[in-house]
């Protein structure tokens, strides 16, 4: 009836699981009951659940990838402690518990943090970049956002109904094969990564889509902002590169449910193949994730410069570079599997020449700054923090780029340096910048800015005090993933690292207080022309927050930097705008489509993992419902009359007039 | 760029001297829609070509049990392929009955493709029935995984494409030929003449390169 389930899933005999669950539980109890018993239900239903504004399921989700972050590092906290005591003991973990712990970390980080958190960037910010009043497709975004809430509701399950995976974020065969995982632990990570793949890809054909077929008016694409354009190349990337994850995942299942031979040691399986596989799809998707960054980098640092981007065509350039060059280069990741060293040399090689367009791009940003009026606001704090950072880390690339370096490095403590110094001090400070940057247009009002660079000031410290000890850990032979080890000389590396984690955490926390303060003091903070930052495109033409129909009509472009030009031209001809020819706007319905398919697919998935069949396709069959029921409706669309759109912009060009008067005053 | 230069190209994109063709704005709904669909299919051709690309590793690794040219069946391959290429013609005939808004001619090409899909699917469940029979199912070998993996995995999209194409019959029959469920239509159109080419590629990879002795 149950399949595999019974009472022995729940870990009764582990504290820490347990103790973490009920909190979190508790707590999602308590919001709950708050909810509903204050009468927000209604309007958490109407207003976030089943919308289909892309600004809306934008913030929604930054909000899933802040709550993970939370709980990713609550592990990556876990784990620093325990490498600093397990010094020739046993330290506080459990070793099949510190396996799980490590496994779920880089699930979590990769997945349900920085997925979610440049995708949810680029929903709020793309449609606005463009001009444009939605995504192409509104109600699949909200599928896609609630499929990537299921996928992260079942790794929490994970946490204390059965077990997660121990091995390791990739879940290599044979390891992850049954034969050395008979557990729930890999099902458990390979479904949610499955249900929240489909919703990744969703976003990427959505966005995709959006870029290439929905600009407004001039548009031309060498006019679109440089956040659009990493935004198409890295969705690019997710529509080539997911499927082959899914594809790769798929494969592991089937060896894992229905005794197929893929990955097995018996029977001709190829262990090889997965490494292939997974790889085609890992290294593309470290691009996936920081090349949105570099847009959000080129957005900052040309407005808070007061400049137009350096070198507009070269980043253009590079950015398809890297698009292109980062699928074929995937393996690099083992090269000390036997390829032999004519295919070592090449990938090396072809790693090595990605470092050519990332170095085009850091001196783009530099020659932008450089003769700017540079404001050192909170967003441009993280753009120069991430460029130090990422150089480091861009070198240490090069070097594990090398084979014969790669098979000292390779497996070991600095290459755990590597990849956080570029995840963290590339996409994580990418995503705070546009957080901080982009916060005013989502809510109306600006952040504080004294915690904001605190947090930053935490972070930055507490980061650079974290990991490069780590490099030097590695090159005295550290390997990774190490419960406990009787080697002297790591010891004091792992302690400093220790420390430097409580640093970051203070970063966190300030970052919290900033949200909290920032909220309060709100009427003082509030942005009331939507251009909080003298901003360059056109998202600041609209007002803070944007209207559900952002524009009122679809602004006219004339070169790069779109809102710039306008507002220089308004300048010179006194905005003598003659009043406008309003007209109905047509918005698309909300709907429930995506939270009830992530219902029916949160079910399914958790029937799969315990092989609960015939709970399997009670979800399978409402999927299905739900989609028929949502084909079937008649009206997806509502109008909004013209006379309620002159009202709602009339007030936006009020603003905007006196604006643009002071600032001719000046 | 200084602002007065921004001003001063104000009016025509410094980077295009000469004619500038002028992006019109965003596109129709039914060009969006088709648009993204294609993207679509593209993702879902590279998640076939990682199984061709399993096939094409794992063919020889027969672990002692048959091979591909002792258990497949030309006769019956070449009828499922004439089947599906059929039925990709009907299709075409389907959507062209409903660009023309003409009820009968469109129901009757979508139930002839319906028909032609399930007699495909029939088949090829007769082999695989056949053949887990026999003892050779797919935990046999590396090879028959790959190969029940690549050819299950075109069936479970043909099947998928069956219940579709009887929801787009029950929508005709119910809306009409509304706007919404045109463009539907010419993404199940799309989706079903991609199949035929993936089923090219399996004809092609697995039954005659394989099938070879
Ligand atoms: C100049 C650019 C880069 C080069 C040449 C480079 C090179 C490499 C190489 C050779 C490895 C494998 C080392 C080994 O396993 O022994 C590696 C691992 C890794 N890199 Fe990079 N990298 C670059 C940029 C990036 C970026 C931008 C990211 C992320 C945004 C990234 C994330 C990672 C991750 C996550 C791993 C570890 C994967 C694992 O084994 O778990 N890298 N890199
Ligand atoms: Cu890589």
């Amino acid at each position: 009836m149950l399949g595999k389930l019974d009472w022995s899933a729940i870990p009764f005999d582990q504290p820490i699981p347990l103790v973490a669950g009920a909190v979190v539980l508790v707590a999602i109890l308590a919001v709950l009951i708050w909810v509903v018993v204050k009468g927000h239900l209604p309007y958490l239903w109407d207003e976030w659940i089943t919308s289909v504004d892309h600004k809306r399921i934008g913030v929604m989700y930054i909000l899933l990838a802040s709550v993970m972050l939370l709980r990713g590092g609550s592990d990556a906290i876990m784990m620093r402690i325990q490498q600093a005591v397990a010094f020739q003991s046993q330290g506080y973990l459990p070793p099949e518990h510190y396996n799980q712990i490590f496994s779920a970390h880089g699930t979590i980080m990769i997945f349900f943090v920085a997925m979610p958190f440049v995708i949810g960037l680029m929903n709020l910010v793309v449609p606005l970049q463009l001009g444009v009043r939605d995504v192409a497709f509104p109600t699949l975004n909200s599928v896609g956002f609630w499929l990537t809430a299921t996928g992260a509701l079942l790794v929490n399950i994970s946490l204390v109904v059965g077990e997660f995976a121990r091995t390791g974020w990739l879940a290599f065969p044979p390891l992850s094969g049954l034969s050395y995982s008979p557990g729930v632990g890999v099902d458990y990570y390979a479904w949610s990564l499955q249900i929240s793949g489909v919703g990744t890809l969703v976003a990427g054909i959505n966005l995709v889509t959006t870029v290439l077929k929905l600009r407004t008016r001039g548009m031309n694409y060498l006019r679109m902002p440089m956040f659009c354009w990493t935004t198409l190349a890295s969705n690019l990337l997710i529509v080539a590169a997911f499927p082959i994850l899914t594809a790769t995942l798929a494969m592991l299942l089937l060896d894992r449910y229905l005794g197929f031979h893929f990955f097995t040691n018996e029977a001709g399986g190829n262990v090889m193949m997965f490494m292939n596989l997974i790889w085609a799809w890992g290294h593309p998707e470290v691009y996936i994730l920081v090349l949105p960054a570099f847009g959000i980098f080129s957005e900052v640092v040309s407005t808070f410069s007061g400049k137009a981007l350096f070198g507009y065509r070269s980043m253009v350039l590079a950015t398809m570079a890297i698009c292109v060059v980062s699928f074929m280069v995937w393996l690099h990741h083992f090269f000390t599997m036997g390829a032999g060293p004519d295919v070592n040399a090449i990938f090396g090689i072809a790693s090595m020449i990605i470092a050519i367009p990332t170095g085009v791009k850091i001196y783009n940003w530099l020659f932008t700054m450089y003769g700017g009026r540079i404001r050192f606001a909170t967003p441009m704090l993280w753009s120069v923090g991430f460029m130090v950072t990422f150089i480091i880390g861009g070198l240490t690339g090069v070097l594990v780029a090398v084979p014969p370096a790669d098979f000292m490095l390779h497996n070991s403590m600095f290459l755990v340096a590597h990849f956080h110094n570029v995840i963290i001090g590339g996409v994580l400070f990418g995503a705070f910048a546009g957080f901080e940057y982009w916060f005013p247009k989502a809510f109306g009002f600006r952040l504080d800015e004294r915690w904001g660079k605190a947090a930053f000031w935490f972070t930055f410290t507490g980061f650079y005090v974290t990991f490069m000890p780590l490099y030097i850990a590695g090159m005295l032979g550290m390997t990774r993933r190490l419960q406990h080890y009787d080697v002297a000389a790591w010891r004091p590396w792992m302690i400093v690292a220790a420390i430097g984690m409580a640093v970051l955490s203070i970063g966190v926390i300030c970052q919290i207080m900033q949200l909290v303060v920032s909220i309060r003091n709100r009427e003082a903070l509030r942005d009331r022309t939507g251009d909080p930052w003298d901003g360059r495109s056109l998202e600041w033409a609209t007002s803070s927050p944007p209207p559900v129909f952002n524009f009122a009509f679809h602004p006219d472009v004339r070169g790069e930097d779109a809102y710039w030009d306008m507002k220089t031209r308004a300048q010179q001809q006194s905005f003598e705008h003659d009043v406008p020819e309003y007209q109905d706007i047509e918005m698309p319905r909300n709907s429930p489509t995506g939270f009830i398919c992530a219902f029916f697919a949160s079910i399914m998935g958790f029937a799969l993992i315990w092989h609960i069949w015939w709970m399997v396709i009670l979800g399978g069959l409402g999927a299905f419902a739900t989609f028929v029921v949502f084909a079937w409706r008649d009206h997806d669309e509502y109008v909004i009359p013209a006379e309620e759109v002159a009202r709602i912009d009339r007030v936006n060009l009020e603003e905007r007039r006196s604006l643009v008067s002071m600032a001719g005053a000046v | 760029m200084s602002m007065t230069a921004a001003v001063g190209h104000a009016h025509a994109d410094p980077h295009h001297i000469g004619v500038v063709i002028e992006h019109p704005g965003p596109a129709s709904k039914r060009i969006v829609t088709a648009y993204g669909f294609w993207v679509f299919l593209l993702s879902d051709i590279v998640m076939f070509s990682c199984f061709f690309a399993a096939y094409a590793v794992l063919s020889g690794q027969t672990a002692g049990g048959p091979s591909g040219a002792e258990i497949f069946e030309q006769r019956n391959v070449a009828i499922e392929t004439v089947c599906l290429l059929l039925s990709s013609f009907t299709c075409g005939m389907a959507s062209i009955a409903a660009d023309v808004r003409n009820r009968f001619w469109f129901y009757l090409g979508m139930a002839v493709t319906c028909v032609l899909g399930v007699i495909f699917l029939v088949i090829e469940f007769r082999e695989f029935a056949d053949l887990v029979a026999r003892g050779y199912g797919p935990s046999r070998s590396a090879f028959l995984t790959s190969f029940f993996s690549l050819v299950g995995c075109h069936g479970l999209h043909v099947s998928a494409g069956v219940l579709w194409l009887l929801t787009m019959m029950a929508q005709v029959f119910a809306k009409g030929f509304r706007a919404d469920v045109l463009r539907r239509m010419m993404c199940f159109a799309l989706f079903w003449h991609a199949l035929d080419i993936i089923w090219v590629g399996v004809f092609s990879v697995v039954y005659l390169l394989g099938g070879a002795p």
